[in-house]
């Protein structure tokens, strides 16, 4: 059994559904991240976990037992806020120290779990200041700090970086990554930043509409999406209608005028003349000569990205997006005719008809 | 066009407030302070030109005066603590309701002060005359009829009823700022939610209190019509005796200097109040 199970969780807020038989099951020392767009039930489910709101029905158990209806001063999880909610009129020991000050800790041994939890963080030195003279990023550390002092068999992060800048973000990302490695804690975030949850998650569960639509390790999320929506919501697709018109020991598909061998999850999902989606991600395709490639195409736009260029093309088939590593070769012009190829194991066929699945 | 290169514009701009200011609160104190200085003479009146110190030593060495001092000041503390008592809760309990309720609440919590205090203060000694609701309601449950009006406690129950609002606006005003999410903070951090509303959201409404309860004992110190009303001929606060040395007595003069040492007083208790709580909050929260 899990460390800590989502049974069937539903969540209704009147006639809406949040959150629908949701089923999920994180294991010890695992970090697991929510990933969906906003008011797609990620947060909501996070916060029934945590027992700020009620399950409407399933149940959760955390290490066998369950806290489905437990309240939320009894869960003894770590807690780390979007606001990072901290106390404005505690210094930062303070605020460190509260949760085991409620633990009935004594002063001594709570005076040494605190430095250590601020040394975790590298805020020793802050620790006489109130939050409201530290920095954003600073006040981040203290919310984490603060939660793992406690040490909770599982930490939940609320979209723990999504108040810093660009720049500070990714450093606390790897931080982040680094500091729950070394503690240990199993630990649940919820962000919409796509790139966020890959970079430091063991799993991401994608949610849409309060419902699980993928779960699966990073790598394998970016590179077999399941639905339209997944592909291009973590990362870029391009997303041509093909038809399907070979099924057997290969796939093919027709793609205008062209055919082209396509990996799928599950051949039968598909059938000769159906109608499904050719995917290929823009990093994935290599721009070669006129001629040399799979497909003929014109340069319509170009961005310059610093470490990448990003081009969009148009060719018979539809439009295409590429992105090419900056590596010192001349940038294609506009209007310049180019031609497109990919690995084989690169394209992907998506069954059409999941989107519409899903938004229903 | 900048703003420093017009250093006039700024003086224009306050002018109309600062004139209003001047001649409405400034020019009247002055005249006022001027007064408490003259010398009065029962036949003749005021002697203006002729000063003397007389009225002080007058107001600080009868205890007629100070008695009323001292009254006004414990009526004033009473009512400033009932008023923490009951409005802080209050504000909590309104600020945790949701819409529609709490629009309606808030309003009923307002509305007193839409209506004149004059009127309140006499639906107040109708209820509390010894014909009145209240001890008809006493007298119901076998209490013999109780004093109340033109007592200390009218005054009081009356002045909390008109103070309130001035003490649920403030906190109320701090409890919106509060994060929403410090209270789940602690309370994942196992704290009882007893010991989060004191550890964690009293702290943070304290500056709404303190400044709730700066305004609820200055306007109660100073208070005219409610203690006027039903505190009746014989309970005098400061207020209604600076009316009668003006009004009944004649001696204006005497009544300025009550009036100038209200002021002074009632800014002496609301500084160093100000400079002992307050300052210990200014650290955390700004």
């Amino acid at each position: 059994m899990s460390f800590l199970t989502l049974q069937d969780v539903s969540k209704l807020y009147g006639n809406t559904r949040a959150v629908s038989a949701m089923n999920l099951s994180v294991e010890k020392g695992e970090f697991v991240s929510l990933l969906g767009p906003s008011g797609c039930g990620k947060t909501t489910t996070l916060q029934m976990v945590a027992g700020f709101e009620s399950v409407t029905s399933g149940t959760i158990t955390l290490a066998g037992r369950d806290i489905t209806h437990a309240k939320a001063n009894t869960r003894g999880l770590g807690i780390v806020f979007q606001s990072y909610a901290l106390f404005p009129h505690m210094t930062v020991a303070d605020n460190v120290s509260f949760g085991l000050e409620m633990r009935k800790m004594p002063k001594a041994e709570r005076r040494d779990r605190v430095a250590r939890a601020l040394s975790l963080v590298h805020l020793e030195p802050h620790a006489p200041r109130y939050p409201r003279e530290l920095s954003g990023g600073q006040r981040q550390r203290v919310a984490l700090a603060r939660a793992l002092v406690i040490e909770p068999p599982v930490l939940l992060l609320d979209e723990p970086l999504s108040n810093l800048d660009a720049k500070l973000r990714e450093e606390m990302q790897f931080e982040l990554r680094q500091i729950q490695r070394k503690v240990g804690t199993t630990t649940v975030m919820v962000t919409h930043d796509q790139s966020e949850a890959m970079s430091v998650s063991d799993r991401v569960v994608v949610m849409q509409a309060g419902v699980v639509t993928q779960v699966d390790e990073p790598m394998r999320l970016y590179e077999h999406p399941r639905t339209r929506f997944i592909s291009t919501f973590v990362g870029k697709a391009n997303l041509l209608e093909a038809r399907v018109s070979e099924v057997g020991a290969r796939i093919r598909v027709a793609l205008g005028a062209r055919q082209f061998d396509v990996a799928v999850d599950d051949a039968a999902d598909f059938a000769v003349g159906d109608t499904a989606l050719f995917s290929v991600r823009p990093e994935k395709l290599q721009i070669v000569a006129r001629g040399a490639g799979r497909i003929d195409a014109q340069v319509q736009e170009r961005f310059f990205l610093g470490s990448q260029w990003l081009y969009r093309l148009a060719s018979d088939a539809g439009e295409w997006t590429v992105l090419s590593a900056n590596d010192g070769r001349d940038a294609l012009k506009i209007g310049q005719t180019a031609a497109l190829d990919w690995p084989d194991h690169c394209a992907r066929l998506l069954p059409a008809e999941t989107a519409e699945k899903v938004a229903a | 066009m900048s703003s420093t290169s017009k250093p006039a514009v700024p003086w224009l701009l306050a002018g109309p407030g600062l004139l209003l200011f001047a001649t409405l609160l400034l020019v009247p104190l002055l005249l006022t302070a001027v007064l408490s200085f003259n010398v009065y003479d029962t036949t003749t009146g005021v002697q203006a030109g002729q000063y003397t110190l007389e009225h002080y030593v007058h107001v600080f060495t009868d205890d007629y005066y100070l008695g009323i001092f001292w009254r006004t000041f414990w009526i004033s503390l009473l009512v400033t603590v009932i008023c923490v008592a009951i409005g802080a809760p209050e504000a909590y309990v309104l600020s945790r309701m949701r819409n529609p309720w709490r629009s309606i609440l808030l309003l009923i919590v307002l509305a007193p002060l839409l209506v004149s205090v004059v009127v309140r203060a006499f639906g107040w000694s109708m209820l509390l005359g010894p014909e009145g609701l209240v001890n008809g309601a006493l007298r119901f449950i076998g209490i013999g009829p109780v004093k109340m009006l033109y007592t200390e406690i009218a005054v009081v129950v009356a002045l909390v009823h008109v103070m309130l609002p001035f003490m649920v606006i403030p906190v109320w005003t701090s409890l919106q700022k509060l994060d929403p999410g410090v209270e789940n903070a602690a309370l994942s951090l196992n704290a009882s939610p007893l010991t989060t509303l004191r550890r964690v959201v009293l702290p943070q409404v304290m500056p709404g209190v303190l400044s709730g309860s700066l305004i609820v004992f200055g306007l109660s110190a100073s208070s005219f019509a409610i203690p006027g009303l039903l505190g009746g001929r014989r309970l005098k606060m400061v207020a209604t005796i600076v009316y009668d040395e003006y009004l009944h007595e004649l001696n204006w003069p005497l009544g300025a200097t009550v009036a100038l040492v209200l002021l002074v007083a009632n800014m002496i208790v609301m500084l160093s109040f100000n400079r002992v709580v307050e300052g210990r909050y200014k650290k955390s929260l700004g």
